[in-house]
């Protein structure tokens, strides 16, 4: 199923259906921003492929391709062999996109098998820490103590008992030279990664934090201000990892994780008494620890 | 000049000839041969093309969806458990008209595992949109893989194809084949012209979501597209013998069923089990003769009716089953043989699962059976003993 695009659009176009304020849009936006046209989207199942491609329309000026919702990097394996096979190296770059879910959970067996292929493909996970997509219920990469629809707080639990998988760590474990996080509140950030990371050849990933108003519980106009709120509070550290080594990480001047969560609706359930109360205590430890390990001075 | 080639070697061979772009698949038994000669003519530099290991066969046939997709031949080969595991992707690869080939080594699936020969995997994935071929003999199943890509990659199909060949019965089998010389196959097969890829000089969106105003339309044109494949089936068979001097190919085949009363209708290499009882039979004076269902989809309903108008006895022989279902061969046979004028009794009989040897003589009983009265989903070649003590 195809659909052609107009001529002479810009690579990510308005007047897709995502919700207001979607901080995976803006993401998006800016990806293409720093990629330029020769580049090859293979997008997994998820809000970034519904709200892009209702068919007969689509959002993407760029080639694009989705097949399924776990196996969006095994199909940017194909679709790269097949340039290779076809004397189209120099044509187009591919990018794999995939939420948290389909990063995380569903696929990661075929990311797994991508990174140490070692195929040329930037791998891209937009994580707005829940399937948001299907009506926010918990993923690998839901944080600690939030609430979803399938970890939801009740009387006997204050909401997702796990702390966030580690991706990156596992990415910078099977030797790719470039591994990044970006968010989309810090806009030139993310785009000079996108650009460095297109420097490398072989297996790069890049997991960018996108708000989402709908399943994070804030005001739509807030999207900006908790995606840095994210950074400050030290849940979200913003760092890149170069040849294994970490090469950069975002100085921020901290913020009490409180700031963070208060104005989310997916944790407020931890404001309402002592037992809430000592989970804070938890997440501020989560977000110390990542201070003590990110903050640190650039390496030149 | 004939070679003695193993039936998976013969096929990587084959399939070599096709010139693929890109080969991804991942070791199942009793596939594996094909894609380890495969891996071995290409480290040999003998074809140029890519090979990939992928860590699943979930992963193989994305990749070679994918590669497809990005205007590349593509292949991949599988069998059993493999082919479940693939069977998402398979039926997006079809909604997506992407002419991926796949070979599948057919092989019964688990519990208990079990890696012998019968039909269950690939009679599992017939709803996926995929065209299926089933081979009698390797000669058959190397003539199909030439036409296969002929076939998928048609203008007017844009469908994966399916080869299937028996495990172990095929697979395993060493055959004199005939290869054709790599000229003749490129005239056969000139190079994959898609008739829209995945290129950054064209940018263009692949597999939109189709909601409800959509969906339903785009799956009417693939329904469509399976009643006009027929004809591309019968000319890339009538092509294939210009070139190459001998016929393989037909939607069904006929067998001594010229006068024949009691018709026993099957696929793949059980074919010449039952032809060659049937030649016993035929001795004693038994009317009776063999329908080789040779292509699965497009299911070939018009030639079935019109093969089976004056039979008086229709025995579908399976290797596969569908539980708390009918028959599938059978249920299907009767659907098409449903408007004729002159209706035969059709029996059904399962044979041969999870590798079981089928005897002649299993054949002999069915017949028997099935002549005092019509047998719904009858096993045959029970070990009884064992049946008794499982009872237990």
């Amino acid at each position: 199923m195809t659909t052609q695009t107009a001529e002479n659009v810009k690579l990510f176009n308005s007047g897709h259906t995502a919700c207001a304020g979607c901080g995976l849009a803006l993401a998006a936006r800016l990806v293409l921003q720093a990629t330029g046209p020769k580049v090859i989207i293979v997008n997994a199942t998820g809000c970034l492929e519904v709200f892009t491609t209702r068919s007969p329309q689509t959002a993407w000026g760029v080639p694009w391709i989705h097949s399924l919702f776990e196996n969006q990097a095994a199909v940017a394996t194909g679709v790269e062999a097949a340039l290779r096979a076809l004397g189209r190296g120099d044509e187009a770059r591919v990018i794999a996109w995939g939420g948290d879910g389909a990063s995380a959970d569903i696929g990661f067996g075929g990311i797994s098998g991508m990174w140490e292929r070692y195929d040329d493909v930037l791998y891209i996970c937009y994580d707005n820490e829940a399937y948001m997509n299907t009506g926010i219920q918990r993923s690998g990469l839901t944080p600690f103590k939030g609430h979803t629809s399938t970890s939801p707080a009740g009387k006997a639990s204050l909401g997702n008992m796990k702390q966030k998988k580690n991706i990156p760590a596992i990415a910078v474990a099977h030797g790719l030279p470039y591994v990044a996080t970006a968010t989309v509140g810090y806009p030139k950030d993310l785009e000079r990664k996108v650009k460095k990371a297109m420097e490398f050849k072989g297996p790069r990933y890049l997991q960018i934090l996108v708000p989402c108003p709908l399943g994070w519980g804030h005001a739509t106009s807030d999207t900006i201000t908790m995606s840095k709120l994210a950074v400050e509070s030290g849940l979200n550290p913003i760092f890149e990892y170069i040849d294994g080594k970490l090469a950069t990480a975002m100085t921020v001047k901290q913020k009490p994780v409180e700031e963070y969560l208060k104005p989310q609706a997916r944790f407020k359930h931890l404001f309402r008494d002592a037992a809430g109360a000592e989970q804070v205590k938890l997440i501020q430890e989560i977000a110390n620890n990542n201070f003590a390990k990110f903050k640190v001075e650039a390496v030149k | 000049m004939k070679k003695v080639t193993e039936g998976l070697k013969a096929v990587a061979e084959s399939v070599a000839l096709c010139r693929p772009d890109v080969i991804s698949a991942y070791p199942i038994t009793p596939q594996t041969h094909i894609v380890e000669e495969l891996a071995q003519i290409v480290a040999d530099g003998k074809l140029k093309c890519e090979f990939i290991n992928v860590e699943s066969e979930f992963s193989a046939a994305s990749t070679v969806l994918g590669a497809s997709a990005a205007g590349a031949r593509a292949y991949t080969a599988t069998s059993s458990q493999g082919l479940l595991l693939m069977m998402e992707v398979l039926y997006n690869m079809a909604g997506m008209r992407l002419p991926v080939v796949i070979t599948d080594a057919n092989r019964a699936v688990s519990a208990p595992i079990n890696i012998w020969s019968d039909w269950q995997d690939a009679i599992t994935v017939r709803d996926a949109g995929l065209i299926m071929m089933y081979a009698e003999d390797n000669q058959d199943c190397c003539d199909m893989h030439y036409q296969a890509f002929k076939i998928a990659e048609d203008p007017d199909v844009q469908l994966p194809v399916m080869v299937n060949m028996d495990g172990f019965i095929l697979t395993h089998a060493f055959d004199p084949i005939d290869f054709p010389s790599q000229a003749d196959v490129d005239k056969y097969l000139p190079k994959y012209k898609p008739l829209d890829f995945l290129s950054a000089n064209n940018p263009r969106s692949f597999g939109l979501m189709g909601g409800p105003d959509r969906y339903l339309e785009t799956r009417y044109a693939m329904a469509e597209t399976f009643k006009s494949i027929t004809p591309v089936i019968l000319k890339a068979a009538d092509d294939f013998k210009k070139m190459f001097g001998r016929y393989s190919g037909g939607m069904i085949e006929e067998y001594r069923m010229e006068d024949a009363e009691t018709v026993l209708v099957s696929m793949g290499s059980t074919i010449s089990d039952l032809k060659e009882a049937v030649d016993t039979m035929r001795e004693k004076g038994k009317k009776i003769g063999v329908l080789k269902i040779r292509i699965l989809r497009p299911y070939p309903a018009a030639e079935i009716k019109k093969a089976l108008g004056k039979c008086k006895r229709v025995i579908c022989v399976e290797k596969a089953i569908s539980l708390g279902g009918p028959g599938i061969l059978a249920a299907e046979l009767k659907s098409a043989i449903y408007a004729n004028a002159n209706k035969p009794e059709v029996s059904n009989f399962i044979i041969g699962l999870g590798g079981r040897d089928v005897k002649q003589e299993h054949i002999f009983e069915l017949v028997e059976k099935a002549e005092k009265g019509v047998c719904e989903t009858e096993f045959i070649g029970l070990d009884k003993k064992l049946v008794e003590e499982m009872d237990k």
